[in-house]
């Protein structure tokens, strides 16, 4: 037993801010004063407020360090461990209630409202050690399935709970089980969908990082319903943390016989192997995962037949997001009714949502199903920094759309995000102020689906092509109000016509802005301005003269040499050479630099 | 996925064509084998150059339509050269609304190379990559293992500076 526990958070935005160095110091430190065999380091998986990291938690006291860096280390082992003085400067200030109290985490607006069962043991145990899985009631729900259900009893649990897929189209995961089921063939797969394209996403990348077991744990269990004895985890190979921590979870599970032969004694045999992503955005969609785990081009093949008939290499399959598999295996314990009785009654249990953007809390957050938006974005998000305004949130990513300031009151599921023109997605919720322009922001999503269209199909791969060019047209300047209209007909064009679904959402992002920002379009077609001053080609960065006071700063930062005047004379920018980066304007004191 | 194509002029040693031929002989025959040969070629060379994936279609017997298929349609496979210090920009979601796009067009006004490409000395090539799940520290950057977050445009030049020797 050691009398005190260190949890450093080892989720990837915290080891890039060093927090493999800080454990390191740590143990050195510890091991220096001699506290070796009272105080255990544990290296632990996202604790969710990335904004604050590299995050540092001791019990019992539950001290909540942030953005710790080594060089406090030797305090925070000396004064805290060593003589039990917590260090209140480097708390998180809102648990200190005053000069000798703190209260709980669990207090803070951050994760009061929320409620984790997707991310039950992230931050809470250590994802390389298979015994604090199993201490959490791990493998416990695998046992169950395995001793006391029958398969058809694992599908109407899960069809009972409503569970629906986290990977973004909501399909409920019971029915794609009970289909698999069905079909008799002599090899079967459940696999697991951990290529995670969205940009600003990194749900599954945390579960994987800090709770493993849970994943492969629920892959076990829905080999068992459909008949199953193989599974494979496709991953992107940008996650190099989440690779290593499945591959030690898989040999700790085989070591104990939770994976390989007779699971349970039970006659059940389940192994899991992991398949690398190459990067591509298309390889979310599940029939171009599969063609690319054959080791191909990811294409998306025509459905029918789909995979729960003919999924890899031919044979019946069952595919399930990382979010999806990790709350599995809490609903077998606890049962269909409990699930159901979180969330809305349509999109039971909850979701997690990666937050970002212009957002004071950028982190990880789960809450349940009918949270509004507001909810999660003041309350838990800490609102928009100081000085700006909320304008829109993002959800869904490329694939989804711009909700605006008008429905921040509505409550997040399924079908109410698609209702206002967005979706669900996998849950990347990014924040955008009165500085984004939502032309541009379209526009970038426009660029990504162009990059990211895998060509097979006409109308994603030409049409995408053609809607860029329409928005970059636009952005500078140079569009037409018929423009705007022959943009609309194309993006129901290529929702109606392509053959997956990257193709049939891409226009979300630039319908959704049209419906709310119609007016932003309408000012850079017909007045030629970008109200949000985020278009470079219709913005130009000017000086004023009567608040210029020549103190040459601008002048001495422009990476370009545009801006020229003499020492307390007010200074000129030369547009030609302007490469509008903003520099001079952000390092004037004067606030003489201005864009029109 | 475009791909910029390298213009550099293609130079192999001895040793790594001797690499790449016993790669070929172990996947000979495979099915699926294309992409475990390009994910191995380019750990012995550092990138894709066409030479190496004319090698590739001729050692396993399939035609290089379907080598070159695989190695332009995913990221992972560069079809450029490294430099010696490998920047990668961020453009996800969350860095791009919080001004990655104005670093990027910093480092390429300071390096006179645009994404996808390697300055001439070899010291530098950068890319703009998706998101690297570092989404609390936007607008972030990653030069060959370090990561550097919360950054603005003028960052860069010193940033940069710790790469020359």
């Amino acid at each position: 037993m050691f009398r005190s526990n260190v949890l450093v958070c080892g989720g990837t935005g915290c080891t890039s801010s060093n927090s493999e160095q800080i454990i390191d110091k740590l143990n050195e430190e510890i091991k220096a004063q001699g506290l070796d065999k009272e105080v255990n380091v544990i290296r632990t998986g996202c604790f969710g407020l990335c904004a604050l990291g590299p995050i540092m938690v001791v019990y019992p006291e539950g001290a909540f360090y942030s953005r710790v860096t080594p060089d406090d280390v030797p305090e925070i082992v000396s004064e805290h461990l060593l003589k039990g003085r917590i260090v209140t400067r480097l708390l998180y200030q809102e648990t200190v209630v005053d000069e000798n109290t703190t209260k709980s985490l669990n207090e803070t607006k951050f994760y009061a409202k929320q409620m984790r069962i997707a991310l039950r043991n992230c931050g809470v145990i250590n994802p390389e050690l298979i015994d604090e899985y199993i201490a959490q009631d791990g493998y416990a729900a695998l046992g169950k399935a395995l001793t006391e259900m029958t398969p058809q009893q694992v599908i109407d649990t899960m069809l009972a709970s409503g569970l629906r897929g986290r990977g973004g189209a909501g399909f409920p995961t019971g029915l794609k089980w009970k289909f698999a089921a069905a079909n008799a063939a002599d090899q079967k797969y459940a696999c697991c969908n951990a290529d995670e394209g969205d940009p600003g996403a990194f749900m599954d990348r945390s579960v994987l990082e800090g709770d493993p077991h849970s994943v492969l744990e629920a892959m076990a269990i829905a080999g068992y319903a459909i008949g199953a004895s193989q599974g494979y985890i496709y991953i992107r190979a940008e996650y190099p943390i989440a690779v290593k921590r499945l591959q030690i979870a898989i040999q700790q599970a085989r070591d104990y016989g939770l994976l390989g032969k007779n699971i349970f004694d039970s006659g059940f045999d389940f192994d899991i192997d992991i398949r690398l992503g190459a990067g591509a955005f298309v390889c979310g969609e599940e029939t171009a995962l599969m063609t690319s785990i054959e080791g191909k081009r990811g294409e998306p093949r025509v459905r029918p037949p789909f995979p729960a008939l003919k999924g890899l290499f031919g044979k019946p399959t069952v595919l399930n997001n990382v979010e999806t598999y990790a709350n599995i295996p809490q609903i077998i314990l606890k049962g269909a009714d409990w699930f159901k009785s979180i969330g809305t009654e349509k999109s039971p249990g909850t979701k997690v949502f990666a937050l970002g953007g212009k957002i004071t809390n950028t982190g990880l957050v789960e809450v349940p199903m009918g949270t509004t938006l507001r909810e999660v974005v003041e309350d838990i998000g800490g609102g928009v920094p100081a000085g700006h305004t909320f304008k829109a949130a993002q959800t869904g990513g490329p694939s989804g759309g711009c909700i605006p300031a008008s429905l921040i009151d509505t409550p997040i599921d399924y079908d109410n995000l698609i209702a206002i023109g967005s979706m669900m997605g996998s849950g990347g919720l990014i924040v955008m102020d009165e500085t984004t322009c939502m032309v541009d922001i379209a526009k970038f999503f426009l660029e990504f689906t162009v990059d990211e269209s895998c060509g097979k199909c006409t109308p994603c791969r030409v049409g995408t092509k053609r809607l860029l060019e329409i928005l970059d047209k636009i952005t500078k300047g140079n569009g037409t109000l018929e423009d705007i209209d022959r943009m609309e007909e194309l993006c129901y064009y290529i929702k109606e016509n392509s053959l997956c679904g990257l193709g049939q959402t891409a226009p979300n992002p630039v319908l959704s802005t049209l419906k709310y920002f119609r007016d932003e379009y309408v000012a850079h077609v017909t007045e030629h301005r970008c109200p949000a001053g985020a278009c470079k080609a219709l913005t130009n960065f000017h000086i004023e003269a009567d608040k210029c006071k020549g103190c040459t700063l601008c002048a001495r930062n422009c990476p370009v040499g545009a801006i020229s005047g003499k020492v307390k004379e007010a200074h000129v920018i030369d547009t030609e050479k302007c490469i509008k980066c903003g520099v001079c304007m952000e390092k004037c004191k004067f606030n003489a630099v201005v864009k029109k | 996925m475009q791909k910029r194509i390298s213009s550099l002029p293609f130079h192999d040693t001895a040793e790594q064509a001797e690499k790449l031929n016993a790669v070929i002989a172990g996947l000979k025959g495979q099915a699926g084998a294309v992409m475990p040969a390009l994910h191995q070629a380019q750990e012995i060379y550092g990138y894709l150059p066409l030479e190496v994936q004319k090698k590739i279609a001729d050692g396993l017997e399939v035609p290089l339509e379907e080598v070159y298929g695989v190695s332009t349609f995913y990221s992972q496979f560069s079809l450029t050269p490294k430099g010696r210090n490998h920047i990668s920009v961020c453009l996800g979601t969350a860095c791009y609304v919080k001004g990655a796009d104005k670093v990027l067009d910093r480092i390429v006004a300071k390096l006179g190379i645009q994404p996808e490409e390697c300055t001439e000395d070899g010291l530098f090539s950068l890319t703009a990559c998706r998101c690297i799940g570092a989404c609390g520290l936007a607008p972030v950057m990653m030069i060959n293992e370090d990561v550097y977050g919360r950054l603005v445009p003028e960052d860069v030049d010193g940033i940069l500076d710790k790469y020359y020797e």
